[in-house]
Formats: structure tokens, sequence, C-alpha cells
């Protein structure tokens, strides 16, 4: 069965913001953003923008009515920059005209004369400086300090992931509809309507009854539009509660890539210590993540770096301490992994340096230290179920890995130019928000007369197919076709204090909380069909749209019960909240179980390197998954192809590059490159793990949107493995992506460049 | 007033024909199935089919209509996503929808007209070609494994509509991937009478060829400005061989280069070496002078004609001359062109039986990206001597390099590795490239010499090369 939206996508019936109608007088704004990456403002000319054609007015800070306050986690970043600014792009004005073409060009004309600071781009630098977001945070195990020396060897180095734009296929966007009784309609592409309902009505200054935030779907997020789909409504919200007309704002995209956050880069120094038998007995690491001009979500993201320090290995001793390092770049959100794959990275780049230094493959170290049912995670969390073991070894038997190995050696030995490389990446990912206390969903289900069914919960669509799995376990709760259920809007009227789609979680929260509010509209309709058949509910099921009493089906069907129900004047519809079971953290003493559960995987890689002209691709990623009883093969799979070609290209073609100054010069899909047709590995292959057990995932499917992006992190060192077929490649610093430039630097045997 | 059949009507239209179809299609005319992804033609998203009419029928292609300026399809069918629905879904539609293809759906319609296109009119249903018909669309969600197993699915499906190459809108219809109102648009193109759109007076007009480069740089500006539409002046188009000379006009298409079956006879890499400029999307539009006009230090068409060594006419106010292309560039962005000139033509020698020629491009991406560096060399050996070498570079100068004194050099040396080595040391001296976004100068220089070593893999596959490198 397909998605409920798929047929109206081939046919490009589905609307998103900036294809909805728009009411008769609506305005459009355009965003006036800072020219120079850090400064005082001194004095600012908007006059000739107010005069140009077509403009209606022009919005700064002074004109917020409420707080200028967008920070969620930490309150530091104003909607609309009043004195100083901290980012190339950071929004000042906002600037509403009768059309787009209009705000725009007036934009142009807005003259600002800002007294100029030093910027600092360099998280190492921002941390020697103490310029650092939140305070930093250690987490340890066992004993570093006294494992080093029973250590037979030990690798150090440092290892630099870079940033990576969202690339969302539709840009940030925002329809604001003021209405009668103060009430502001805001549609928007976002995966938190409830921080955009709270952030408008801290901006407006009203109670957040009057914002009403409705998301149909979105066009590709990755986590770029958890915090940062919200400045865009809050500013279209201001400027039509102020016009009292409806304002629509779209950014276009070298603005969206210019003024909006992306992933973290990293800057990582490690140390790893091994016994004489290759297994792992002390790893120490300090994470500076250069966070931006702003926390948005950094904190956050830093604790799962720090949580998934260690991926899918035991290490009994274990010390890591992570930054939120202030820095004058727009300020990096979430995407995708959200810091899990910075942190894995330099786990798989520790493993490869003791393995080049061991002269040993790779394989055999990550063989040895997988995790295993009750090893102790370095925030104190034990692991459950062997997954990361059997994905392991079934890879390795089921992609012939040995063999081919060998095979690739034999081929490297003869072939002058064109290389080939292999490497194994296993994953370890934890399911729920870190943060406790959002893990928690509403859910409204209602049945109507027809037996039709309406369900809205607060899980946003934005193409991981969350819609087609809340549709099948409510048909399976109740015992109907899918067909029959439709699956609304989110809106916070509906369903209130929605937490973000995001964290891998929206089908497990809002479909645990689905189910149980078709429970409870369950247990009122077997009641009355019990009557009917002079049985008791106990004995009533509801199966194939039939009722059945015992082991036979009963003469009533779906539609003629609902009747019934109605009739006798019993409730059709409920609402139902679910919070996550056992979890818990504890910050201060940096130990708990904050997971459900893991999601564990290992996929292998291979690389083809042309050694003469410096370039790489990857051939096939072969992959064997654990996604439990998956609900939908076909969404689960496509996750997975996705979320693996996202991040072979965070590691190899997708180089954010800012001027000196810190301007984004790599502002467009011309000069940013993301995977295409020709890019995407001719290959890839996703076997889930058979036998699956997933205890704490709703109808025991898990989690599937992140997981496996940190597959893509097994491509960087597939290709590093041809490179070293050429000459050794030094492992004391490793830098990714691993662009065609740093591939050929490499093989010239320089150092990867700045 | 501009007339062209938009899917099903016949429409006429005020709007400045400068504006690019995507405005005109969202906002005038309320068609939201095209998305706006990028505005310069790098996502696909914005996809539509232009039909023109040819000898036998109607010939579509597809574009960007980002980057089509309203005022060119003037006499045309434009088809969007919305004049592909049908009642159901066209077989294009169920296969993506049987395959997952689609997740956010924003890419989706983009895709689905690029595939129909593709079912119009390839020769080919090789997955391969396929490819090449998607090429240029973005998708960020799917990592595009599913989309190819949509394609192999419909490929399969409907592997008889090569059968009847005349007949193939027929076919399709039939097969319900075109609606039935495609049957009669040749004679509805026919009774479109189309009118020279009015030039204003005061304003010289500018001439736009595809536009694949001006509205990218410039589509404010030119949204109100006169423009000259060159697709008009049929005299400016098509491929020719007048002896020994291959003459290829201004407005031929990149497209129709890669395809054309005589160059690809004397060039064999020419067919891989364009399929390596941008996308099937824009070489559907872009044009072989647009490219020279354009004067990028990195055109992949300039190097290319540069080691041709092609000449261009240029026809002006004062009568017609012919400039050599390699005198043609004098700066960054700066060439022998005056006001009211236009290239109109573009020749060089039909290369000799036996000629080795190469070209080597490398950049971020390796399809629908600008070249770090790119380079072509021709080669004319006889009994283990070059007897003539051109050699040129893009990249690492101010504008299209003609290597001209490593050209210079090969003449009468031996085929050797001494030989290859002594020339990658004066094509170092011949160039000055510049840290950019596309590679630091130390790279672009680095580059260089290693694709001028790869010429010679490509050319004389037997040295033994690989001692050259570090």
């Amino acid at each position: 069965m397909s998605s409920p939206d798929t047929f109206a996508h081939v046919r490009a019936e589905s609307l998103f913001v900036d294809d909805l109608p728009e009411p008769a007088g609506t305005l459009h704004a355009a965003v006036f953003g800072s020219p120079v990456a850090h400064g005082a403002i001194r004095a600012m000319d908007v006059e000739s923008a107010a005069m140009a054609p077509g403009v209606i007015a022009i919005f700064t800070a002074r004109d917020i009515p409420g707080e200028n306050q967008l920070g969620v986690i930490i309150e530091d970043e104003p909607l609309l920059a009043e004195d100083e600014v901290h980012y190339v792009g950071q929004p000042i004005a906002v600037v509403v005209a009768e059309s787009s073409a209009q705000a725009r060009e007036a934009v142009k004309r807005i003259a600002i004369d800002i007294d100029k600071r030093p910027p600092e781009f360099d998280p190492r630098r921002a941390a020697a400086r103490g310029d650092l977001i939140a305070p930093a945070r250690t987490l340890s195990l066992g004993n570093v300090d006294e494992a080093w020396a029973r250590c037979a060897t030990i690798v150090a180095g440092r290892v630099d992931s870079g940033g990576q734009e969202h690339l969302y296929l539709e840009t940030q966007a925002a329809l604001a509809i003021p209405e009668a009784r103060g009430r502001m309609r805001l549609y928007t592409g976002t995966q938190s309507p409830s921080v955009v309902q709270r952030v408008a009505a801290r901006i407006l200054a009203c109670p957040m009854h009057n914002i009403e935030v409705e998301v149909q779907r979105l066009g590709g997020a990755f986590g770029g539009k958890e915090e940062q789909a919200t400045p865009w409504a809050a500013m279209a919200a201001l400027a039509a509660q102020n016009l009292q007309r409806p304002v629509k704002l779209v950014l276009l995209r070298h603005e969206d890539m210019r003024m909006t956050g992306k992933r973290h880069p990293y800057s990582t120094d490690y140390r790893l210590g091994l016994d004489g038998n290759g297994r792992f007995l002390a790893f120490e690491a300090t994470y500076y993540q250069n966070s931006g001009a702003a926390a948005d979500l950094s904190p956050a993201i830093l604790e799962r770096s720090l949580f998934h320090a260690t991926n899918s290995y035991f290490i009994p001793n274990v010390q890591i301490t992570g930054m939120c390092c202030r820095t004058n770049l727009p300020p990096f959100t979430a995407f995708r992994g959200f810091g899990a794959p910075q942190a894995m990275f330099v786990m798989e780049s520790a493993i490869a340096a003791a393995a080049e230094i061991l002269n040993i493959p790779a394989l055999q170290l990550q063989q040895a230290n997988l995790l295993r049912p009750g090893n102790e995670l370095p925030f104190g969390m034990r692991i459950e179920g062997d997954a990361s073991r059997r994905s392991f070894e079934t890879a390795l038997a089921r992609f012939d890995v040995k063999a081919r190995r060998e095979e690739i050696a034999r081929h490297n030995e003869t072939s002058p130019y064109l290389k080939r490389g292999l490497a194994i990446m296993p994953i370890c990912f934890g399911i729920s928000f870190t943060n406790t206390t959002l893990n928690q969903a509403g859910a409204l289900v209602h049945i109507y007369f027809d037996g039709s069914v309406s369900v809205s919960t607060g899980a946003v669509e934005m193409g991981q197919g969350v819609l087609t799995k809340l549709r099948r376990i409510v048909a399976f709760a109740l015992g109907i076709a899918e067909t029959r259920v439709r699956l609304e809007s989110t809106n916070t009227t509906r369903v209130a204090n929605i937490s973000p789609t995001s964290a891998s979680t929206g089908t497990d929260l809002n479909g645990a909380a689905a189910v149980i509010a078709c429970r409870l509209i369950m247990e009122r309709l077997k009641t009355v069909a019990a009557a009917l058949h002079d049985t008791t509910p106990e004995r009533i099921a509801i199966r194939e749209e039939r009722v059945w009493i015992g082991d036979t089906c009963g003469p009533l069907d779906w539609h003629t019960l609902v009747q019934t129900a109605y009739s006798q004047r019993v409730d059709l519809s409920a609402h139902a909240f679910y919070a996550t079971p056992d979890i818990h953290y504890d910050k201060k003493n940096e130990k708990g179980h904050p997971f459900a559960y893991h999601v564990c995987g290992t996929a292998v890689v291979e690389a083809r390197l042309d050694a003469l002209r410096g370039t790489a691709a990857i051939e096939s990623v072969q992959i064997i998954h654990d996604a439990g009883r998956s609900l939908d093969l076909l969404v689960d799979r496509g996750q997975v192809e996705g979320a693996v070609v996202q991040g072979i290209g965070w590691l190899t073609i997708e180089e954010l590059v800012h001027s000196p100054e810190g301007r984004l010069l790599s502002d467009s899909l011309s000069s940013y490159k993301i995977p295409d047709f020709h890019f995407a590995p001719p290959r890839i292959e996703v076997d889930f793990l058979e036998d699956p057990s997933a205890p704490g995932a709703v109808m025991q499917s898990k989690a599937i949107g992140e997981p496996p992006f940190m597959y893509g992190i097994g491509a960087f060192f597939a290709i590093r493995a041809a490179m070293r077929s050429v000459r050794d490649i030094p492992c004391d610093l490793i830098r990714a992506p691993l662009t065609n430039e740093q591939i050929l630097r490499q093989l010239e045997g320089l150092p990867p460049a700045e | 007033m501009i007339r062209f059949i938009l899917n099903r009507d016949l429409i006429s239209t005020t709007t400045a024909p400068g504006t690019t179809l995507l405005d005109l299609l969202r906002r005038e005319r309320n068609l939201k199935g095209t998305k706006e992804g990028c505005r310069e033609g790098d996502c696909g998203a914005c996809t539509v089919l232009v039909g023109s009419r040819s000898p036998d029928g109607v010939q579509y292609r597809s574009a960007a209509s980002c980057l089509l300026p309203v005022g060119d399809l003037d006499g045309k069918h434009l088809v969007t996503i919305e004049g592909l629905n049908g009642d159901g879904l066209s077989p294009v539609q169920q296969a993506i929808v049987d395959e997952g293809a689609t997740q956010c759906g924003f890419c989706t319609p983009g895709i689905v007209v690029a595939l129909t296109g593709f079912l119009l009119t390839s020769t080919s249903l090789a997955m391969e070609d396929a490819l090449a018909a998607v090429e240029g669309n973005i998708c960020r969600c799917t990592g595009y494994t599913s989309i190819l197993r949509a394609i192999e699915r419909l490929v399969a499906s409907i592997d008889t509509i090569l059968a009847d190459p005349l007949n193939r809108i027929h076919t399709l219809v039939e097969a319900s991937i075109l609606p039935a109102y495609f049957l009669d648009m040749a004679s509805r193109l026919d009774n479109i009478a189309t009118n020279e759109s009015p030039k204003t007076a005061h304003e010289t007009p500018v001439p736009v060829a595809g536009g694949t480069d001006l509205f990218v740089q410039q589509a404010d500006r030119l949204q109100n400005h006169a423009l000259y539409f060159l697709s008009k002046d049929l005299r400016l188009h098509g491929i020719r061989i007048e002896k020994d000379t291959i003459i290829i006009g201004a407005t031929t298409t990149v497209e129709e280069l890669k395809g054309d079956t005589r160059l690809r006879e004397r060039l064999p890499a020419w067919e891989r070496a364009l399929g390596l400029v941008s996308s099937t999307l824009i070489r559907n539009r872009a044009t072989l002078a647009g490219n020279i006009i354009n004067a990028s230090p990195i055109g992949d068409l300039t190097i290319l004609l540069l080691a041709l060594n092609a000449r261009l006419t240029i026809r002006g106010p004062s009568g017609v001359r012919c400039v050599s292309l390699d005198a043609f560039y004098r700066g960054y962005k700066q060439f022998d062109l005056n006001e009211g000139e236009l290239v109109t033509e573009i020749r060089f020698p039909c290369p000799p039986l036996g000629n080795r020629f190469n070209f080597e491009k490398v950049s971020r991406r390796e399809h629908l990206d600008i070249a770090s560096v790119n380079t072509a060399m021709l080669v004319e050996e006889v009994d283990g001597y070059i007897t003539k070498a051109r050699l040129s570079a893009g990249g690492v100068a101010p504008s299209p390099l003609f290597l001209t004194r490593s050209s210079a050099y090969l003449s009468g040396k031996p085929v050797s590795i001494e030989t290859v080595m002594e020339l990658t040391q004066l094509v170092d001296a011949e160039i000055a490239p510049i840290d950019d976004v596309r590679g630091t100068a130390h790279y672009k220089r680095s580059l260089l010499r290693r694709l001028v070593i790869a010429h010679f893999v490509e050319c004389f596959p037997r040295l033994a090369l690989e001692e050259l490198l570090p």
C-alpha cells in the first residue's frame, strides 16, 4: 500500500506552502540580512527602501510587540538583530511589498553602517577564549588514566568533519493570515509546529491559543526545519499582525543557503588504547563543535555526539568531553543523525588509524570490539539484544567480504590507475529524544457515522512516510481497511504541545498515542457489540471489518457497528496521550537510560578510485539493517537508501566554502553539489536483519529515519582504503569531506588541506 | 502578444517576453505543479516539455522553465505536469508509486515530466539513456535507487513503443502515457499565427539564444527588456560539412551536437565529452555560441573547440569577419565582439582519420557541475612521432586557454614518457590558476598535470605513464 500522499505527489496535486492559494490582498516579504559577520550596528537607513515601488512596510526589532527572542534551549537569539550582528545573513529587517520581486528590490536599497569587530570562525580558538554556548560536558566510564598503562598500542590524532547543507528541495516558507478576534493562522513548513506557535506568540505578545499553526507537508526537511523554520513564520506573523493583511515569506534558494544553519562541523582530538589482542581498553576524546552564533539545538546535538562516541563498540574506559563553541556563522542546527555522525566518524577514524598502524584490517578490530548484550555505554545504559554482532557477521558472510577483500588486493596489485577499496561500517543509534521531556505525543481519533476514520497527531509528513505507517497502525488497531483511515494535517488546534517530528521518533510516539486512542474507542464499540450478541466485551474482536465473537465471525460489519454505537449515544472520538516509559537521564552525574532502544546494522561499502585523476566513486553499499518488524518495507527501504546517499554526500562532495569574511561562497546548487543520479552508487542493497526483536518500538517496528545515514561513513574509509593501495596516507590528521582536491593532495603526499 | 499552446489550451499573453516561464506558470496561470527549486537550472524541479513543429510532427524536448523566457515559446506546445495528468495514473506515475520512488514529492513532478519526455523522444530505452533524461533532476530524499527501480519497471512494461517511431505519440496515447489531446497537436501548431515580438525603439534588444546562462545571471534585468530571440532565425541553426570543414550554426544546441552522428564518427571521444557538459535538461536549450560568449574560463565547449582549431564567423553592422577562437578571448570575460555584432557560425577543420582526440574534466561532482580543470587534446601521430597537436585547458587562466607553446613543442616529438614529462613542465609554465570555490591554485596545477598525462594514457595506452606520478 502506498503512502496517502504518493498518488497526489506524482500528479503534482500535493500543495506545498508556496503553492497554497493566496487570499486576496496577500503581501510578500523579503529579509535584509547582515552583510558582515560580526559588528555593532551604528545606523541603518531604510528610507530609500521604503520609497521603492510596491513597498508597504519595513519591520525591524523595534516593531516587535513582544519579546525579540527565538531561542528555545537557551534564549540567546533575536528574531531581528538589534544592536549587534553575529553572522553574515543574520536577519535585521523584513520588507513587505505587493510582490516578492518588489520586496527584494527594496531590500537592496537598505543601507547599514556597522562597526566591524573581528569575527571568529574556528571552534578551537573560540574554546581557547572560553567562548562556549553552554558549559562543557564530560562523560566517563571506568578509569582511562589507569587504563593507558595497560595498553599495548595507543593511537592519537585529530579528526575534522565539515558542515552539510540540508538542501531540502522546498525552501523555508510561511504564509501568515490574520483572522478575527486576534487569531493568526500560520501555514508553514516546520517539523515543530508547537515551537513555531510558542515563538510566534512570544514575538506577538499574545497567548499561544491565538496562534494556529497548520502544517500539511514538507518538501524535505532532514532536521533543517526543526528549529529553523521558525524565524520565517514568526516574521510573516509579525508583518501580518501589524498590517492586518496576509503576508507570505518564501526564501529563494541562495537566501536559504546563506541565512539558515546546517550540520555542525566538528574538530576532535582523540586517543584510543588497545591491548595486545586488539581489544579496546581506553578511549578519550575532546569534541569542538562549531555551533555558530547562537545556541539553537547545539547543546542537544552535542549531547547525542557524546552518547554515540563509541558507536557499536564496547570500551571499558572512556572519558569524553564536548564543547559548543560560539563562532560567527549562522547557528548550526539539527541534521539527520543529530551529532551522532560526527562522533561515529571520529570513532571510525580512530579504528582506521589503529588498524593502519598495526597493519591489520580495520574490520578485525571492529569485529573484536562489537557491543554485546549487557555491555555498559559511557552514559550508563546497558545494551540489550545482540543486533550489533548479528548484523556485522551476517553482512560479512552474505556480502562475501573475505573473498572480495582478497580479490580487491589482487586487482590493486596489477591495475596502475584504477584502484578499489572496501570498508565495513557498523552503526548503533539510540532512539528517543535525549531530552526526556520531549518523548510525549498526543493523538485525536474520530470515527464518523459512515465508519470512516480521521486521525490527527503531532507527526509531520516530510517524505519519511510517517503517515503511511500511522495509517497502517490505526487500521490494524481498529481491524479495518486502510482506505477507511485518513491522516489529517498537523495542526496545533487539534493536537497541542507537539514535540518536533525528529529524532526518528515520529512513528513511535505518535503511533503509540494513536493506538491508545483507538483502544479507547474499541472498548466502547466492543461493549456495544457484546450487548447485541449477549456476551462479554472481552469475547468481542473486530477484524477485517467484521465483529467476531470468539473465533466466530458474526453478522455485524464495521459500518453497522459504528452506526449502532452512534444511535446509542456512544462517544466515537478519543484523544490519547503517550509518554515513553522507563527513560531518564541525570545530567549532573551524566548517567541514565535515555533511549527506549537502539537500532543497529552493518554496511559493506566498496569504492573505486581513479588514482591518475584523483577522483573516486562509490560502487556499492550493501546493508544488513535491523528495522524490527517493518510496518512498510517500501518506506523503510526508501529511508535507508536515501539516508545512505546523504551520508556519502556529507563525507565526499558536499563542502561548505566560506570567504575569509565569513560569507558562504557555496550558496547555490551550482557551487554546492549534492548527490545526483550519476553520483549515487549504482548498487544499494538493503537486507533487513532476520528474527528481529524490538520491545519499545511501536508494533515492534523500529525507528528508521536517522540511523542509516551513518552507513555513509563507510564511503570515506572505502575511498581511503583504495588510496592506501597507492601510497601510505598519514593517519594523524583525518579530514572530511574527502573531495577530489583532498584525494589528490593526499595521493601526492600532502596532508589534507584546511 | 505571445501565442502558444499550454497543455490543452491555446493561450495568448501580453506578459513581457523576458518573463521566465516558471513565473508565468505559477503566478499567472496558477499551475503550481511546476516547482521552484533553484532558479538556475540545477535541480530540475521545474522541468517542462517544449514541443516544436518538425517536418514529421512535433518534437518535444525537456527544459528548465526557470531559465526559459516566455517570448521564446511563440508557436510552441508547452507541456507541464498538469498537461500529463489523465484520469488515473499514467504508467510513468504508476511506476513511481509502485516503487516508493517519491518521498517528499517536491522533485517528483519534474521527474515525471522528464521521464515522459524520455519516452517521447528517445530512440533507445537503455538504462543509460533513461538516466541521461533525468540526470538534471535532483532528489534529496530517495538516494535515487527507488527511482531507478521505477524506471526499470516502466521501461520493461512499455518496450513496444520503439516499434513504430513515426507513430510514437499515437503509441504513447494508447499506452495512457500521454493524454489524447497530443494526437492533433501538429495541426494545431500549424494554425497558430506567430508574429515577431514588437521592438521597442529606444532599446537595443538583447539577443537571447538558449538563455541558460543569461537567465541565471540577469533574469531580473531581462524581464522587461527588449529581447531578440535567435531561435527565430533558422539560418543560425544546424550542422553541415563543407569539404573538410565542419560548420556549426550559432544556436545549435549542445544536445544536438552531442547526438550528431557525423561528429561522433570523426571524433570517437565526442559523445562522452559532451555528456559531461551540464545535463540533458540544460543541453536541450544551451547553444554552442552561448557557451563561447559566456566566456567562462572553464567553458567545456570552448575548451573542446580550442583543441579543434575553431574559428568564429561574426556578423555585425560593418559586415562579416572571422576570428580564430584562440585569439578571441582577451582576459576575464573579455572578448573580441563589438556592439551589435553576433557570432553566427563556428567552424573547424574535419579532424583527419586516425586522429586522437581526448577531453578530460574533473569537477567536484562528475555530472552537471562546473569543472575545476578541463582540457582537450587533438594529436596526429605518424610512426611513433607526433606530427601536429593542439592542447587547451580551462580553469587555469582568466579565460579559456589554448596552450600555444605546449602545443608547438609537441610537433615532431616522439610519443614517449620523456615527451610527456617535458610537456607537463611546459604546460605548468603557461598557466596561472587562482584559488576559488572550484579549488586552490595548487590543486588546479596538480590536476592539469595529471589530466595532460591522462590524455596520453587515453590516446597512447601502451605508454607506461604511471611512473610520472608522485
